[in-house]
């Protein structure tokens, strides 16, 4: 599958976008498909999210699962402070990451 | 230490309302992020992974317990609650909000403090000896000559949009504390035969993606000329340098292309213009950026020994204390490097501490190192027992400076947007494996450094043994580094061979570590034994 992210422009945080806006959990991404560039331009034009862009992700029961690292720790927070992350103290968010 | 006059404040205080302005613009959308980018950067503030990164500068690591309790307010304000002191002795806050930076920076502007310098194309933040001013190897203390260069730096209209960002560090010792020789230019104070003061020039070193130790250029340009010659060698890469290539703008790529002698003779041309521009300071005006740095009211007649009954204490003394010019004092380096912690981090109650520790026993200064750890720089050494204890208490007291477990590492991946791997994890298994002090000791000094990219942040080419994480194909790699060092012995360690996963490089440094106790000879470090048998054996102990 495809998602879009970017990082929020007031906060910085990661965004995922979910078919009707940006949310900062990543279970709520939708496939975009072919449109995830279309979506970017879109809302990078809103001037609300900066840099947003397309990644692949795998889609799996806990929802999508970034293809590449950097996104998945974007996803979650450093793995070296886990109780900084999205889901505080989430015991599986570093085997997740990995 | 420095304190702003009305011009440093006022130009201070502007730029923060400047950029106040522009971050309202930004957050209407009357701006768009790629005009905005280049505004924020110039003020420190970056987007990173998770968040937006703010870069606060301070000016060869120096500062005093008003400005830590500063770094201290914001970290538990703003951020939350940590700060990371950085390789280029500044502090970087990982959580900010765009719509808080303006305060953050009018807060910094309070106690004389900014982010500017730390992004961009510019004359960066300069950096020096932690030890200025207290070493007992210096000439004389290098910071009136780093501030110099600081006012000469800032906000330079010729120099503002270099072919890319351009750092300076400045030294007064022949021991290396501040990797010189790794920087675009690299100054050292010096004296000649006459007893006048000079620097001593070395120009186009940097890690990265090309590392290269800088060449000597001049082996004496008199004090009178320092802002003249600097000015002359930025013209020439101003105008030479290549802007067409990211990877290839540095200074170090035009003198390597070139050669030295060739940059030599075009700096040597260009000096004898800007010399008849009367651009150096008159000696009044130096005199009064100098009277700032005056040595602080060092007592005579105290004790210089140090109870050495505790023996906890008695090995951080070893450890973490360093001889200092004045009878009775010591110079205090503060390990950020716990075993379970993060290098460079500090927590604000711990910042609050270092501050507190500093206004006591510390004439009111401390010091941010490249090594990521801080520096208390003028103790009574009747003092340290106490201080320790306080240390302790706070979980500072890690006996551990210049040994295996006192790495530096980047943010790496899991903070950094150009990284390609995690660093902080690497270092936290390494510093596990040899959490035993006695282990620690008994291999002695071993520089260890990571980096989660090419940019070497983490300065893993001069490190004894360094570690690059890489890439391969969407997984974390680690390239082995042997034999770097950044000090007045500087080298470029050497790639071992194939990369390992994050459990394989902690077993492989391991390795390394046991083959140099097998082959070492009396009194010689890692990197003595390294130098003396090269890469082979450890080769050999590394893939079998």
């Amino acid at each position: 599958m495809k998602i879009v992210t970017g990082n929020d422009l007031e906060t910085g945080a990661v965004t995922w976008w979910s078919g009707d806006g940006w949310s900062l959990h990543i279970a709520d991404a939708v496939d975009v498909g072919a449109h995830g560039e279309a979506i970017a331009a879109t809302e990078e034009a809103t001037r609300r999210v900066n840099a947003p862009y397309v990644i692949e992700a795998d889609a799996t029961s806990q929802g999508p699962r970034p293809a590449h690292i950097k996104d998945r720790i974007r996803a979650v927070g450093p793995t070296v402070r886990l109780d900084l992350n999205i889901k505080p103290a989430d015991p599986t968010a570093g085997s997740w990451v990995i | 230490m420095y304190k702003y006059d009305q011009y440093d404040q006022t130009i201070v205080d502007a730029r923060v309302e400047e950029f106040r302005e522009q971050v309202g613009r930004r957050l209407s959308g009357e701006l768009s992020e790629d005009q905005f980018k280049p505004l924020r950067l110039m003020n420190g503030l970056y987007l990173q992974l998770h968040a937006y990164m703010l870069r606060v500068a301070i000016p060869y690591g120096t500062l005093d317990s008003r400005q830590m309790r500063m770094l201290a307010h914001i970290a538990r304000k703003y951020d939350r609650d940590y700060g990371h002191f950085t390789t280029r002795q500044n502090l970087q806050y990982n959580w900010i909000k765009l719509e808080d930076a303006p305060d953050i920076l009018a807060d910094l502007a309070s106690v004389e403090m900014h982010a500017i310098q730390t992004s961009g194309n510019c004359i960066r933040n300069i950096s020096s000896d932690q030890f200025a001013g207290a070493a007992a190897d210096e000439v004389e203390d290098p910071r009136p000559w780093a501030e110099l260069l600081r006012q000469w730096s800032t906000f330079h209209p010729e120099f503002s949009y270099l072919p890319r960002k351009f750092k300076i560090a400045v030294i007064a010792s022949d021991q290396d504390r501040a990797a010189m020789r790794l920087h675009d230019i690299g100054l050292q104070v010096v004296r000649n035969n006459k007893g006048e003061t000079g620097f001593k020039f070395y120009v186009g070193g940097g890690m990265g993606r090309t590392p290269i130790v800088a060449p000597l250029i001049s082996e004496f340009v008199p004090a009178t000329d320092l802002l003249s010659y600097t000015e002359a060698c930025l013209r020439v890469y101003n105008r030479y340098g290549r802007r067409d290539n990211i990877y290839k703008a540095r200074i170090k790529i035009l003198l390597h292309e070139i050669g030295a002698d060739e940059y030599r003779r075009q700096v040597e041309e260009e000096f004898a213009h800007v010399k008849t521009l009367g651009l150096d300071p008159p000696a009044s005006e130096f005199e009064r950026i100098a009277a700032h740095f005056a040595p602080p009211a060092w007592e005579s007649g105290l004790p210089d020994t140090v109870d050495r009954s505790n023996v906890d204490f008695a090995q951080w003394v070893d450890q973490n204390v360093t001889a200092h010019k004045a009878p009775g004092y010591a110079v205090v380096t503060i390990s950020l490097k716990p075993i379970d912690g993060i290098p460079g981090d500090a927590s604000s109650a711990q910042i609050d501490l270092m501050a507190d520790l500093a206004e006591t026993y510390s004439f009111d200064e401390l010091r941010v190192t490249h090594a990521q750890n801080i520096v208390l720089p003028n103790v009574r050494k009747a003092d340290l027992l106490t201080m320790w204890q306080k240390l302790v208490d706070a979980k500072l007291a890690d006996a551990n400076i210049d040994l295996v477990t006192d790495i530096i590492a980047c943010p790496g991946l899991d903070y950094c947007s150009l990284a390609n791997a995690r660093s902080i994890p690497v270092a936290q298994k390494i510093a596990a494996r040899f959490a035993d002090p006695a282990r620690q000791r008994d291999i002695g000094e071993l520089k260890l450094k990571i980096s989660g990219c090419i940019n070497a942040c983490g300065h893993h080419h001069a490190g004894h043994i360094g570690i690059l994480g890489v890439d391969r194909k969407g997984t974390e790699n680690y390239q082995l580094l042997l034999g770097g060092s950044g000090a007045e012995d500087a080298s470029l360690g050497k790639i071992a061979g194939p990369g390992f996963d994050e459990d394989g490089i902690v077993d492989a440094v391991e390795r390394t570590i046991e083959k140099y106790r097998d082959l070492r000879q009396e009194g010689e470090r890692f990197l003595d034994t390294y130098r003396r048998v090269g890469m082979d054996p450890f080769k050999e102990a590394i893939y079998g």
